[in-house]
């Protein structure tokens, strides 16, 4: 059976091939589709593969752990709304965090049952400073794992099971927050300092286990702590920062199942965990950008809290009927919808569909402008509206629509509120000063839909709410969309 | 196992990977793709296996048993999720209404 090893082997370049093709083919909407099915005929090849390793035991109870986490996340990733999308990712992060966090665990307690086993008398010699030792452990290596991890492998280890415990605390409470579970920001003078201080006593921890001075409470501890302060560093993060929050975790988790890789000699998972780390972390930057915020700030600032000197807005919110707002929009020219996440949390995005069609029935030119953070994640809102069935062409990004906004002559705003606030630009005391911002002011009419008079998520006092081509139509999204359709309709008789 | 340099060299040649691929991709497939990727690295779920395959005592069976039923769920629902998306971007059919299933 020499053949089976290399076979194995095969199987998993195969994967490792078959994911970064998939991933390629995820990169352009025509051959997206496909592309996660590559990488999921690379999923099924590697596992598959595994169960014919050699030195495989407890292969039923292997067989029912896959089947019960297959099933379960199959349901769960089934029946969940598009709404929902990006906790359900943050969950399923968290889990692939925990995973590699969980191989780092076995890995190092087997270290510990292991030394107990070389060295029955006690105190192993693992002084650093006698590589020769290694090396001669590393070669004496046996398949029963009668051998040390090198230093390297055992440092990487330590690292990937640090990075990945804290993804995977960290995501859970992403994803609860998300889901409205935790809605205050758990916020205490000296957090910065706690944190630190978790974080400095992870790595402390981490980086005796490293040296090989191994013990089990000592192991107990380190993962405590590494929890702990995935814990700790995400429950101050306001929601409104969480997709930056997530995509740096899939990062995370990417890095981790990397370095856990390494420990294990497996290539298809250094090689994937590593795309993802490279790519996540990639991803994680251009979402912060979008937002005009680093991401030490996102982790480390507390926003708003500084905001205190902010202009006061003169002036008084001028409400509109949803009568008369119809009436604007039937007979205008040019109306650019720019829907925010307000109107997913209403789920109104078929009803605008809907109000957009009678528009464009009546011949008015209609477009969606999508701020590049709309919605919960980059491209959130895109998925949200061909949920919905509307096509791309009428879709335009940012710096498309922009100039655009001058010649147009209603602009409805759906939900969004930081987005379009153009204190972004005047006031400098603004938290959000420098984000870019959809230029909606510029329209000749805007009209907000917005549940109440009250300040955005963010908590900033928005502008445009104040300005004389601006008026209000309060009510749920859903809602007051569903009026603007029937007095379109009515409109027509 | 992996000599430590060529480990080195397959670290560096797939974060280049990885950053090329996201790199040029549209706004409109962020989302798709991070949760691709986030699928991708379901591949922890070998790892676990392995762990588990591995394991000597019932502590590390109990933690290896774990570490598998989060990776199949990482792997699985990452899966799900992706391909729920992605569906949404068969056709633009107007009147397509939920396409899900």
């Amino acid at each position: 059976m020499t053949w089976l090893p290399t076979l194995i082997k095969a199987c998993y370049f195969v994967a490792a091939l078959l994911f970064i093709l998939g991933l390629k083919r995820m990169s352009s909407p025509r051959t997206a589709r496909g592309g996660i099915v590559w990488a999921g005929y690379g999923m099924l090849v590697a596992v598959l593969a595994t169960f014919f390793l050699p030195d495989m035991h407890h292969l039923p109870l292997l067989a029912a752990a896959v089947l019960i986490g297959v099933t379960a996340a199959w349901w769960s990733g089934k029946r969940v709304a598009m709404t929902a999308m990006p906790q359900m990712v943050a969950l399923y992060n968290g889990m692939g965090g925990g995973a590699a966090a969980a191989i780092g665990a076995v890995e190092l307690i087997g270290y510990v049952r292991t030394l107990g086993l070389l060295h029955p008398a006690g105190v192993p010699d693992t002084s650093p400073l006698q590589p020769e030792s290694w090396a001669v452990n590393a070669a004496s290596r046996i398949p029963q794992g009668l051998a040390l991890l090198s230093p390297v492998e055992l440092s990487l280890g330590v690292l990937g099971a640090l990075i990945g415990a804290v993804s995977f605390s960290g995501s859970v409470i992403a994803f609860a927050k998300l889901q409205g579970w935790l809605d205050k920001r758990f916020v205490f003078p000296g957090q910065r300092g706690v944190n630190l201080l978790l974080l400095a006593g992870a790595v402390v921890v981490g980086l005796l286990l490293a040296s090989g001075h191994t013990s089990l409470p000592l192991i107990v501890g380190f993962f405590a702590l590494a929890l702990l302060f995935g814990l700790m560093m995400t429950l101050p993060i306001g929601g409104a920062d969480m997709p930056v929050v997530i995509s740096l975790y899939n990062a995370f988790t990417g890095l981790a199942v990397a370095f856990e890789g390494f420990v294990l000699g497996n290539e298809a998972m250094i090689i994937a965990g590593m795309v993802v780390g490279a790519a996540g972390t990639l991803l994680t930057q251009l979402m912060a950008k979008a937002m005009n915020r680093s991401i030490g700030n996102v982790l480390f600032g507390s926003f708003g809290a500084s905001g205190g000197e902010a202009k006061a807005i003169e002036g008084a919110q001028k409400p509109v009927d949803a009568s008369d707002a119809a009436v604007m929009m039937a007979y205008a020219e040019r109306v650019v919808i720019v829907p925010g996440y307000g109107l997913a949390v209403a789920q109104a995005q078929h009803k605008v569909w809907e109000f957009a069609q009678l528009l464009i029935k009546r011949g008015v030119k209609v477009k969606f402008a999508i701020h590049p953070v709309a919605g919960r994640m980059p491209g959130h809102m895109n998925v949200l509206l061909a949920e919905a069935g509307v096509p791309y062409d009428l879709i335009a990004d940012m710096d498309d629509i922009n100039p655009e906004f001058a010649a147009t002559d209603v602009a409805l705003v759906i939900g969004a509120n930081d987005v379009v606030n153009p204190m972004a630009k005047t006031d400098p005391a603004s938290p959000i000063y420098g984000m870019p911002i959809l230029d909606v002011i510029n329209a000749k009419q805007v009209i907000v839909i917005k549940r109440g008079k009250g300040t955005g998520f963010a908590g900033i006092e928005n502008a445009l709410f104040y300005a004389d081509n601006t008026r209000m139509l309060y009510g749920d999204g859903q809602a007051a969309v569903g009026e603007l359709v029937n007095e379109v309709k009515a409109v027509d008789g | 196992m992996i000599d430590g340099f060529l480990a080195l060299y397959i670290f560096m040649l797939a974060a280049f990977t990885g950053y090329e691929i996201i790199a040029r991709v549209p706004v409109i497939l962020h989302t798709p793709l991070m949760s691709g990727s986030n699928f991708v690295h379901g591949i922890v779920l070998v790892g676990a296996m392995i762990a588990l395959g591995h394991a000597q005592t019932p502590f590390e069976m109990t933690i290896g048993f774990i570490g598998v039923l989060l990776g199949a769920g990482n792997a699985a629902g990452g899966y799900v999720v992706t391909e729920r998306m992605l569906e949404m971007f068969k056709s633009s059919k107007p009147d397509a209404g939920k396409g899900a299933k």
